[in-house]
């Protein structure tokens, strides 16, 4: 077995991404995710790679979206406001079907917010700020050993479904220390590898092709309107194969909560707390943001009188869960935001409260 | 609940998490399972520091805790803000070389651990304060086994580090349990 | 019969979008004659902007993607490190450059990134039809300085040679225009200059053409180009900037 090593959330995810072959990173100061380019600022160089810190997260956006183009495997990192300002790009990366990934190291929000952990950029991930048609596949870990699992095959989903991936990580997750078991290094691409298996790349023509021009603007709508059919298929592919989410006794519970990221070991705890008090509660985790875990919910058991979202929003998982449920259940929230944490007593506190109140 | 969960508080510089690593990686090499969490922000930069520390037998469900087993505070502020989060019957180690005052509770165990007294004069070296308290937390709780401490400094301290280790291992030994 | 002009095949047989009098054709023509001559057709990289060269890459024959509107700097800097002995060139107008994309330019040149710009400078937002740029000259009309600009409410115009010239790792600067037979082949010499200073990793280059816009300075093409020289040269000295000697 491969050796445990205790390492911070941030440097793990760095670590995943170099073995996933990535020698790409372009980053700008954030808290609370600064360890992943001083880690790869420090590491990268020595594997050959290259680190650049960018002038900005438009900056870094930007050389991620060249080196991307170029046949490279670019991991990003930033935290909420960064995320806000590089929307602009994963629209347009989704538009000419490029892969990167993005950590999205989640804090309090809105507006420069706080840098204590947060989950109120559930929408932000799974909607988009970003102009047009489009979706960022978003998966979200719970501890640092499935962040890395995440962050390594992040690199393959983004190849196959040619799309940015967003790892949603929080503040909790990137600067806790656990074990990790680091996932194998793979070697990063030859260029003779980029130019057979990425045949859209910019390497040069050669001679031995035409030109490759990677294009996002359209000035024939009708074009434009083609080629949205065109590539949308992948987005009902992505549906199909990737949603994933953890389940805990969902058939046979009378209270099943929902949460996902840090909140979800939170739940956890909880749990373990109210089933001692006799209660009978499960809970669906949701692994992918997007797409949404639809078929988690077809498991729910006829004893469920109550869901229960937990999440660190003002309720904006819980906007999905109830379009899931269709008003067959009562949807409940416990939240903080702000940047402020749930704790497992206050879990147990406010969902007695709302059985009761029942 | 099995396992132990820790919580140490201080201010910046004092080695406040560092003590909880030691712990965490110790754990990691007894196979057990293991999370560390600091406070972080501009607050490290000098100001409070504090880590949880969770040490099970269990897959660590919250990193975060609401309560603890074990309480260690390396100044004044962080026996007044924390002492109320220790369980009924937890440990609490109080840093009594600059903590004037005393526990206010009377149903847990209180230590008072004398780490710059302990450093300066039985280890002779006054940097080894935060070690003499990490020695103080083994002996007194057994969270983890003293012969693992041995394979954490040294996976720690390397290169010219290396030369620290048996001053940190003398300063786990020196306060032991009344 | 020896031909004594020819198409290059540095440009896709492609009728060019852009109106009558405008002196992209030109610039776009001159880069692809210097890479071709360098024998770098195969190997070139090129980031067109978000303005009326949008579509540029439909006319150059090589490898090209569009960047967001001001972004091609750091665009190209990410190319550049998945393939560092590629020519890489940004190809980019006073709005996307001058304005939007200041930021990218400027920390490009910071780093002493080793590809080339060329800024194509015609003082008027092309593309979106002839609103205020930052090179736009005091007392020049826009669409959006209907009585001409102003000091008093846009300032005075951005002078990009001169500032990307006070930037140490901006080895190579060079002002040039392309009005001219005699300017159109001190433009090549220029941008010969630029590329050999990218091969050789100097250090940052960049070469600035004052361009014309006939149909947003409302001029007919002949006229335009002796606005320009009236104009735009005063303000905007054609000269060289810096120079390394290894390329002197």
């Amino acid at each position: 077995m491969a050796e445990k090593k205790l390492m911070k959330g941030n440097e793990a995810f760095a670590t995943a991404a170099m073995n996933a072959g990535c020698r790409y990173y372009f980053g700008y100061p954030i808290t609370p995710q600064n360890e992943v380019p001083e880690f790869m600022s420090r590491e990268l160089p020595k594997a050959g790679g290259y680190f650049i810190q960018a002038e900005s997260e438009l900056g870094a956006m930007n050389m991620a979206y060249g080196a991307a183009a170029a046949g490279g495997r670019v991991l990003l990192s930033t935290s909420s406001p960064g995320i806000a300002l590089m929307q602009e790009n994963l629209s347009l990366l989704s538009s000419v079907e490029l892969p990167v990934v993005l950590v999205s190291v989640m804090r309090g929000g809105p507006g420069i917010g706080s840098i204590q952990p947060g989950q109120a950029d559930y929408e932000q991930a799974t909607r988009g700020g970003g102009n047009g048609d489009y979706h960022t596949i978003v998966l979200a870990p719970a501890t640092i050993q499935e962040a890395c699992d995440m962050i390594y095959k992040a690199f393959d989903i983004a190849d196959e479904y040619r799309n940015p991936v967003m790892v949603c990580a929080d503040g909790m997750i990137g600067q806790m220390m656990e074990p990790v078991v680091l996932p194998p290094e793979k070697a990063p691409l030859t260029e003779e590898e980029i130019w057979e298996k990425k045949p859209y790349a910019l390497t040069g023509h050669k001679w031995k092709r035409e030109r490759n021009a990677i294009n996002s603007v359209w000035l024939q709508q009708e074009l434009l309107e083609e080629y949205i059919y065109q590539y949308w298929p992948k987005y009902e592919k992505a549906e199909a194969e990737l949603q994933d989410w953890e389940a805990i006794n969902v058939e046979n519970c009378d209270t099943l909560f929902v949460a996902y990221g840090s909140v979800s070991r939170v739940v956890k705890e909880a749990m373990q707390a109210l089933e001692a008090e006799g209660y009978n509660v499960g809970l669906i985790r949701l692994k992918t943001l997007w797409p949404f875990p639809h078929k988690a919910f077809e498991l729910i058991g006829d004893n469920c009188k109550n869901i229960i979202c937990c999440e660190l929003s003002m309720g904006q998982m819980m906007k999905d869960v109830k379009a899931e449920v269709e008003g067959k259940y009562p949807v409940h929230l416990i939240n903080r935001v702000g940047g402020m944490l749930l704790d497992p007593i206050e879990v147990v506190d406010r969902t007695k409260k709302i059985l009761e109140v029942k | 609940m099995a396992g132990k969960r820790i919580f140490i508080a201080g201010f910046g510089g004092q080695g406040v998490l560092l003590i909880g690593q030691m712990i965490a990686y110790a754990a990691m090499f007894e196979d057990k399972e293991v999370s560390w969490m600091p406070s972080y922000g501009p607050e490290m930069r000098g100001g409070t520091a504090n880590c949880t520390v969770n040490v099970s037998d269990a897959p660590i469900a919250s990193p975060l805790v609401a309560e603890c087993d074990v309480l260690i505070t390396m100044n004044g502020p962080s026996l007044d803000k924390f002492e109320s989060m220790l369980v009924p019957g937890g440990d609490l180690f109080i840093n009594s070389s600059i903590i004037e005052q005393k526990a206010t509770r009377d149903d847990i165990n209180v230590h008072y651990v004398d780490c710059q007294h302990l450093a300066e004069v039985e280890v002779g070296n006054g940097k080894t304060q935060n070690m003499v308290m990490l020695g103080a937390i083994i002996n007194a709780t057994g969270v983890v086994h003293m012969e693992t401490m041995q394979k954490v400094f040294e996976k720690v301290f390397t290169g010219k580090k290396a030369k620290l280790i048996p001053k940190n291992m003398e300063a786990l030994s020196v306060w032991q349990p009344a | 019969m020896k031909p004594v002009f020819e198409y290059t095949r540095g440009m896709r047989e492609k009728e060019l979008h852009y109106c009558p009098g405008c002196t992209h054709g030109i610039a776009h023509r001159l880069i692809m004659e210097v890479l071709d001559e360098k024998g770098q057709l195969g190997d070139a990289i090129g980031v067109s902007p978000v303005g009326c060269s949008i579509v540029s890459h439909q006319y150059m024959n090589v490898d090209m993607l569009e960047s967001p509107h001001g972004r091609a700097p750091a665009v190209a800097s990410g190319i550049k490190r998945v393939h560092p002995d590629a020519p890489v060139f940004t190809y980019q107008g006073d709005g996307d450059l001058a304005s939007i994309g200041t930021g990218e330019i400027i920390h490009a040149a910071e780093r002493g990134e080793k590809f080339t710009t060329i800024f194509i400078n015609n003082a008027i937002y092309g593309m979106t039809g002839g609103q205020m740029a930052p090179t736009t000259l005091i007392g020049q009309t826009a669409t959006t300085a209907q009585e001409g600009r102003t000091v008093a409410q846009a300032g005075y115009p951005l002078q990009m040679c001169e500032i990307i010239s006070q930037i140490k790792s901006a080895v190579y600067v060079e002002r040039v225009t392309v009005t001219s037979p005699a300017d159109v082949r001190k433009a090549k010499k220029a941008l010969e200059r630029a590329f050999k200073v990218q091969e050789m990793k100097l250090g940052f280059s960049f070469v600035e053409v004052l361009s014309t816009c006939p149909t947003n300075w409302g001029l007919p093409p002949v006229k335009a180009i002796e606005w320009l020289r009236e104009n735009m040269m005063e303000y905007y000295p054609v000269k060289q900037f810096k120079c390394p000697e290894e390329v002197k």
